[in-house]
């Protein structure tokens, strides 16, 4: 089993085998398998050069960037589904009888409120408050702890809670034994029907269950990143070719396309869902990211809490905020700068043109008194001044 | 990949096409296949001068942006201006409608820099 989790699913046979293997020399092979410019590759990337996917360094990975269009894949997730591979994503496993209490220091929401079987996105902080990483923390057993983090964080969260490890504490990175992949879009349900049965369902929002199909095993969160209905699907990576092609032939009567990081990075915009690197880093903190909801202040104790405390007693100086382009211009771009009356306030994080809205998007940090809704800005784009006005967060709401 | 036998081609994806003292600028079928989904064109100004090789315009994808390179030295007659309305014909009509300038050029010998068909299909295979 990929964790001893009691919870499962009525109706689905679950299996003895795989029970914490040791990883066989294939596995690691899969995984970690470099290629030219000592980019990582995932166990599906046979299958993304097979599909003719443009691929692209992302977070020290080659990853698919998209297979046809991105606006195509993006619609594929609004309207039908879509399945990406997130296999560069980063697993580490939290055990010990000390497990919760410690972990509750780590990190920013709060663990207590998780039930077993469940999830909640936090934050990873430095001492100062910063963030090092933005992540969904699964409870999987009583004192055990699933932690999906970003790829190109997944040694430097590693390093970081090892050094703070408590001795009762177990801290295991097994990102490269999974490979995985978040399928997206309204038609979800009826596809897992057509993949595992019509006697499944699915978890309910922010739940994590172990399952078992052929003997093989699946752990499924109902989580995504595009605003969509949808999961996040892990398996050990030596079965991520028959789950990626399983899905691919069960979702053609639903629409299915397999989409690559074009398309994931234009729907967690529109729903302004923040992207480490860009709108997250170790010099930004979550209050300043508008994320404050994901960080519980009540908690006694964890890293970054005093300088929390300070930026929302005082306010933070600049805040990241949503913001559309008016009327025809170019789509906005990281760095780009925003003025307001000729004074510089601010500078783009993200920026693309909405396939759903067919207008410029973005988010940006601004100053905070600057940073009202409604307030129209400018950004400039090769040294032209083009009008936006901040926007309520979402920018895309479902019809 | 569509690349017509009566264009001469740029190292950096343009197709080029004589009209007497003119040439007619757009981007190939490769280069739309490879930015997909363009959704901003930045015209050149009118009646500007440029130099072989200079960006004169911008060609902006969902992804990224791309400048543009006059493929000798000219003076802007004619922007395709219905491509303000419609960026999406460079991906439809990459050697037609999707045209984006026109260039009056100093001197018809720097066409031999150019490459012709077969050149730029070895370049991009």
């Amino acid at each position: 089993m990929l964790f001893n989790m009691r919870l499962r699913p009525p109706n689905v046979a679950s299996s003895k085998g795989l029970l914490d293997p040791p990883l066989t020399a294939q596995t690691r092979r899969l995984a970690c398998r470099v290629s030219d410019g000592a980019q990582k590759t995932t166990p599906l990337y046979d299958e993304h050069m097979r599909r003719g996917a443009k691929m692209v360094p992302f977070g020290g990975w080659l990853m698919p960037v998209q297979y046809t269009s991105i606006v195509q894949e993006h619609r594929a997730v609004r309207k039908n589904i879509g399945m990406f591979d997130i296999s560069h994503m980063g697993q580490l496993i939290i055990d010990g009888s000390g497990a919760r209490d410690w972990l509750n220091t780590m990190l920013t929401n709060n663990i207590d409120k998780l039930d077993v079987g469940t999830g909640q996105y936090t934050f990873l902080l430095n001492d100062t408050g910063g963030i090092i990483d933005d992540l969904i923390a699964y409870r999987v057993g009583d004192e055990k702890f699933l932690l999906v983090v970003n790829a190109s964080r997944t040694d430097e969260d590693f390093s970081w809670l090892d050094r703070h490890r408590a001795n009762d504490v177990d801290l295991k990175n097994r990102s490269a034994d999974y490979g995985g992949v978040a399928i997206q879009g309204p038609r979800v349900v009826d596809l897992f029907h057509a993949v595992l049965g019509e006697h499944l369902d699915l978890p309910p929002r922010n739940h994590i269950v172990d399952l078992a199909r052929n003997g093989k095993e699946l752990l499924i969160a109902r989580t995504g990143y595009t605003g969509e209905d949808g999961v996040e699907v892990f398996f050990w990576a030596n079965e991520a070719t028959w789950f990626w092609n399983l899905v691919l032939e069960k979702g053609k009567q639903f629409g299915i396309e397999p989409c690559g990081l074009g398309a994931r990075d234009t729907l967690r915009l529109e729903m302004c869902y923040p992207l480490n690197g860009s709108d997250l880093s170790p010099e930004r903190n979550p209050i300043e990211a508008g994320l404050g909801f994901f960080v519980d202040l009540t908690k006694p104790n964890f890293t970054g809490r005093e300088v929390l405390l300070k930026t929302k007693e005082n306010g933070p100086a600049e805040k990241l905020v949503a913001f559309r382009m008016q009327g025809k211009g170019p789509p906005p771009r990281p760095h780009y700068s925003i003025f307001d009356n000729g004074e510089r306030v601010g500078e783009v994080t993200s920026g693309t043109v909405s396939p759903s809205l067919n207008y410029g998007i973005g988010m940006a940090y601004v100053s905070a008194s600057h940073a009202k809704i409604g307030s129209n800005i400018e950004i400039e784009i090769r040294g032209q001044k083009f009008p936006a006005t901040i926007e309520k967060k979402p920018l895309y709401k479902r019809s | 990949m569509n690349v017509p036998d009566d264009l001469l081609y740029t190292e950096t994806h343009e197709w080029v096409k004589r009209e007497g003292d003119n040439v007619r600028v757009g981007i190939t079928d490769h280069a739309q296949a490879e930015l997909t989904d363009v959704v901003y064109v930045e015209l050149p100004k009118m009646d500007r001068q440029a130099n072989a090789r200079e960006a004169i315009a911008v060609v902006e994808s969902v992804k990224a942006a791309s400048d543009i390179y006059a493929p000798v030295k000219g003076k802007v007659v004619e922007v395709n201006k219905a491509l303000e309305a419609n960026p999406g014909l460079i991906n439809r009509e990459p050697f037609g409608e999707g045209w984006i300038f026109v260039l009056q050029i100093d001197d018809a010998g720097d066409l031999k820099q150019l490459r012709d068909a077969a050149a730029y299909k070895k370049q991009i295979s």
